[in-house]
């Protein structure tokens, strides 16, 4: 291991002071140092992004910085995407549209999908342009229709925000239900 | 740990059911509050690693600890040490936890070792030494038929099973067409997202606490009763949140639980053994590899006349869960459709790879690949349309299964075809297509630049499945499962069951089915965490039975909750407030309100073990899928455009988390059909990374349109039938027939790598 360094880094808008070998991996001092679980670990080579942060401003697996690398950075995990106990569109969408299932690429997928709205800047990206931008954060659960929905679905409610007061849209647009004509089923009774 | 509570609104009472109210963890899930078994601080917790063979066969020579390396404070453990039985108890008994003095797979787990550090730990792992004597290994299904070495039993086939209906003989001279066909699929990793993760403890009681990712909590209750020796009062099992399983921690956490307990109960210590992905991919289960051949009669109106089929499954080297997974293989290989006469023979072999297991599916997606394969290969020979072909041999009720079971009622194979080919606009989109590609192919001849010079052709293929629900034949009747329902202080009805929340949304389904019978917002009902020291055996979460099976007894228990409580309060129940009211008074008055159920035979299903006859399934859910792909003639790459599917799965309790799973199960279906491959190399993965075992991505991902068909079923709750595995089917035969007609060959095995569809495209001479 490599020799420690002080590191100072803004962590969720907090000024945050570590000692930590200078290569050890961002992910685990922030698990290890800063108890911040809330990043994950899906490969530990930059493939599944389940560890995702934003480092001003850019999503980044942060199982490939080095400490040393993070010193002066401005770094946003999923902990600090809610204000207090308010939730960001973005999670508000995830919940209501079925984004997140097992959870566990949920935190990276919410982070990089921080990054493309702010970049959008209250446009609302294409289907493609989502899914282009989230092609570095893996998921087995969704087959990400339900991700690229509330993405969109997200952005829709910050660009009418700004004209007026909205709510997402509740019903997930690509499923139907069609039932048959037939007399309503039976349940079993004890 | 307190029980998960269903928090946030729902969208509306006075109906739960099909409703998509938000699901029971989501501010957690979206928050990054959840706690994985990593994320788990635990004072004084040792690391575990495994040591494990290089060889895929062979005698254990010598093992032995480096003397150079520093021993202090790692703990040491091997199969001497086990204080029960050396077996992960599962059903056929047959895989050590530790391996003794033979290996009979490349990663078989052969020594643990822990430390505080866990750099210590991995220093520890490689100080160890093992000599092994390699012996001759049988590393494919041809090599395990051929007896190439003996490997199980005289003939290395661990299970052999026969179906038969009819008259074979004189189905194939009624036939005005024989076609033959051979299909094979490869091993699949479930990559869940989180890997394998488990953690022991000892008790002051002198027994055992284990909590982990996992399935299955009583699975691996069992197993450590058997390891240890213990009564089962003094073993508790805990599931942690869970990030993905698809089957893959079905059994495999019974293994990883096992050696973390070892390694806890000689060191008195808290053990955590956490695995890396090269370490998942390479020692855990996969989706059985298949090999079918098929023989069937048409007549010339497209009559199915007559099928034989025959199986083989490489099971691995231990048995572990090999004979369900073929038998499911089998029961479904004549897919949804009327074949008069028809022989399925399956074998599952033994081979010296590691044990393949419970995948998405379980053997179904393998025989029904091949099955629906083989329906475009009759199509294309009697110059019928695909769908036209399905469309008139698909199952109606009335119609009989290869087992004889009499498809009584909710049979939808026909709607959801006809749904596809609708939504499709299946003709007119394939002659669309075909003019399109052969405009392409004059426009290239003529050298003129169409596409930005790249050779694309489009391609529109469809197929249909079907899914049993539950376990098969009388699996439901033993495991006889127990769900139980009662109050909590503050008068809120709690469900009690040991199935699991892996991502599928089983929590807030649950709740939702509590809440209707009880007539309160789902968000009013609470969920006892999986845990066996506090939930009755409601049997394991998987083959789509969580729903349908242990949903069911849910519902009944909170049925008979309500009706207890009116009859104490002698007035109906109004609203969740009226019900605390009431409850608080009974639990006052009379104690605690405990309801349980247990798991009955619906009337009117019968199977036969012996004869393997019978009715396989209470009930079977339906898909068909219409997908459209591009193909580069030049790098022969796929491209899948969209999908359009439709599914009958009885009725959807939360129509949002039951698209969830449809769309899941299809992008792993695609990830099957063109991807994912493993590679080995002398009975070793060599691509157990992420970097080389390429799943899909979100750029890779079509959209994927669902329509869910409500065909009630009336023994599953609300008309309920199974959805988790039966869109893991449908997709990759359908991603082949697109693939046929973009290019006009047919390939007979997945995935379609480039590779493999580039000497496809040369063997046909294109």
């Amino acid at each position: 291991m490599s020799r420690p360094i002080r590191v100072t880094m803004t962590v969720n808008g907090r000024r945050r002071h570590v000692t930590v070998p200078a290569m050890k991996r961002l992910r685990d001092v922030l698990r290890e140092d800063l108890k911040l679980s809330g990043s994950k670990e899906g490969c530990g080579e930059g493939e599944c992004g389940a560890c995702s942060v934003l480092i001003d401003g850019k999503s980044v697996n942060s199982c490939l910085v080095p400490a040393a690398q993070a010193s002066g950075a401005r770094i946003v995990t999923i902990e600090g995407l809610a204000r207090g106990r308010r939730l960001s569109a973005l999670q508000r969408a995830f919940i209501e549209l079925g984004g997140a299932q097992c959870g566990i690429c949920t935190p990276g997928m919410l982070i990089t999908a921080t990054e493309l709205l702010q970049r959008a800047k209250g446009r609302v990206p294409g289907d493609q342009e989502v899914r282009e931008a989230l092609a570095g954060n893996l998921c087995r659960c969704t087959g990400y229709q339900k991700i690229v929905d509330a993405v969109r679905a997200a952005a829709r409610t910050r660009v009418s925000a700004k004209r007026a007061k909205a709510r997402p849209r509740a019903a997930a647009a690509r499923t139907r239900v069609s039932a048959k004509r037939s007399a309503r089923p039976k349940t079993r009774r004890p | 740990m307190s029980p998960r509570r269903a928090k946030v609104a729902v969208i509306h009472a006075p109906s739960s059911v099909g409703v998509s109210v938000h699901r029971v963890e989501g501010v957690d899930k979206v928050t990054g509050a959840a706690r994985y078994l990593d994320d788990l601080v635990v004072p004084g917790v040792l690391h575990g690693r495994t040591v494990r063979s290089v060889v895929p066969r062979g005698r254990i020579r010598r093992v032995t600890l480096d003397p150079a390396f520093d021993w202090k404070g790692v703990v040491v453990a091997d199969h001497r040490d086990i204080p029960g039985e050396n077996v992960v108890a599962l059903i056929a008994n047959d895989q050590p936890l530790l391996a003794v003095d033979e290996v009979r797979h490349a990663e078989e787990p052969i020594l643990l070792v822990a430390h505080e550090n866990p750099e210590r730990a991995e220093a520890a792992r490689l100080a160890v030494k093992v000599e092994i004597e390699p012996l001759e290994a049988v590393l494919t299904v041809e090599d395990a038929l051929a007896r190439r070495a003996l490997v199980h039993g005289d003939d290395n086939v661990f299970k052999e099973i026969v179906i038969a209906r009819g008259d074979l003989e004189r189905g194939f001279s009624d036939a005005d067409l024989v076609i033959e066909g051979e299909y094979r699929s490869g091993h699949q990793e479930q990559l869940y997202i989180e890997n394998n993760a488990m953690l022991a403890e000892r008790t002051r009681d002198g027994g055992l606490f284990v909590r982990g990712s996992l399935q299955c909590p009583y699975y691996v209750h069992r197993a450590l009763e058997r390891m240890f020796a213990l009564p089962a009062g003094k073993v508790r099992v805990l599931q942690t949140v869970t990030g993905g399983g698809f089957g893959g921690k079905e059994e495999y956490p019974s293994m990883i639980g096992g050696h973390a307990a070892l390694l806890a109960w000689k060191s008195g210590r808290p053990v955590k053994i956490v695995y890396d992905r090269l370490e998942d991919i390479a020692a855990t289960t996969k989706r059985h590899p298949a090999v079918s051949r098929l023989r069937a009669g048409v007549m010339r109106d497209g009559t199915l006349t007559a099928l034989d089929f025959d199986l083989v499954m490489d099971g691995g080297a231990y048995e572990t869960l090999t004979a369900v997974v073929l038998s499911r293989g089998a029961i479904h290989a004549a897919g949804p459709y009327r074949w008069p006469n028809v022989r399925i023979r399956a074998r599952g072999v033994a081979t010296n790879t590691p044990p393949n297991g419970a995948f998405r599916g379980f053997g179904a997606p393998q025989t029904q690949f091949a099955l629906e394969c083989h329906m475009d290969r009759i199509a294309a020979a009697l110059g019928m349309d695909a769908v036209e072909l399905r469309h008139r041999n698909a199952v109606r009720i009335g119609d009989v299964t290869p087992t004889g079971q009499v498809l009584k009622e909710s049979v939808g194979a026909r709607q959801v075809l006809e749904r596809v080919a609708a939504r499709s606009k299946w003709s007119a989109a394939r002659r669309e297509i075909e003019r399109a590609n052969a405009a392409a192919e004059v426009a290239e001849r003529s050298a003129r630049t169409v596409n930005g010079g790249r050779r694309l052709r489009r391609g529109l293929g469809v197929s249909l499945v079907y899914h049993g629900a539950g376990f098969t034949g009388s699996g439901e009747v033993r495991l006889a499962s127990l769900a139980a329902m009662d109050l909590d202080r503050d008068g809120h009805p709690r469900v009690r069951v040991a199935n699991t929340e892996i991502g599928q949304g089983t929590t807030t389904m649950f709740a939702q089915l509590a809440a209707e019978a009880l007539r309160v917002p789902a968000e009013f009902v609470r969920i006892e965490d999986p845990d066996t020291g506090s939930v009755p055996d409601s049997g394991p979460t998987v083959a789509s039975r969580t729903c349908m099976v242990v949903g069911g007894l849910v519902a009944e228990c909170a049925t008979a909750m309500r009706e207890r409580l009116e009859l104490f309060a002698e007035r109906p129940i109004k609203g969740a407030n009226d019900f605390a009211h009431v409850a608080r008074r009974y639990l006052a008055a009379r104690g605690a309100l405990r309801i349980e159920r247990r798991y009955r035979r619906p009337p009117g299903i019968e199977w036969d073990d012996a004869s393997y006859r019978g009715d396989a399934y209470g009930v079977f859910s339906y898909a068909s899928c219409a997908i459209e792909v591009e193909v580069d003639l030049d790098t022969c790459e796929t491209r899948v455009v969209h999908v359009q599917t439709a599914q009958d799965i009885g009725k959807a309790i939360h129509p949002v988390l039951a698209a969830g799973q449809i769309e899941g199960g299809t992008l792993q279906g695609l990830g099957w059909a063109l991807l994912e491959e493993l590679r080995w190399k002398e009975g070793r993965v060599w691509n157990h990374q992420l970097t080389n075992y390429i799943i899909p991505t979100s750029a890779d991902a079509p959209p994927i349109e669902v329509e869910i068909v409500e065909i009630p079923y009336s023994h599953g709750p609300h008309g309920a039938k199974g959805v988790g595995e039966l869109p893991m089917d449908a997709p990759a035969p359908a991603v082949v027939a697109a693939i046929a007609h973009a290019t006009g060959v047919a390939v007979s095995e997945i995935p379609v790598t480039p590779e493999r569809l580039r000497r496809a495209l040369r063997e046909a001479g294109r």
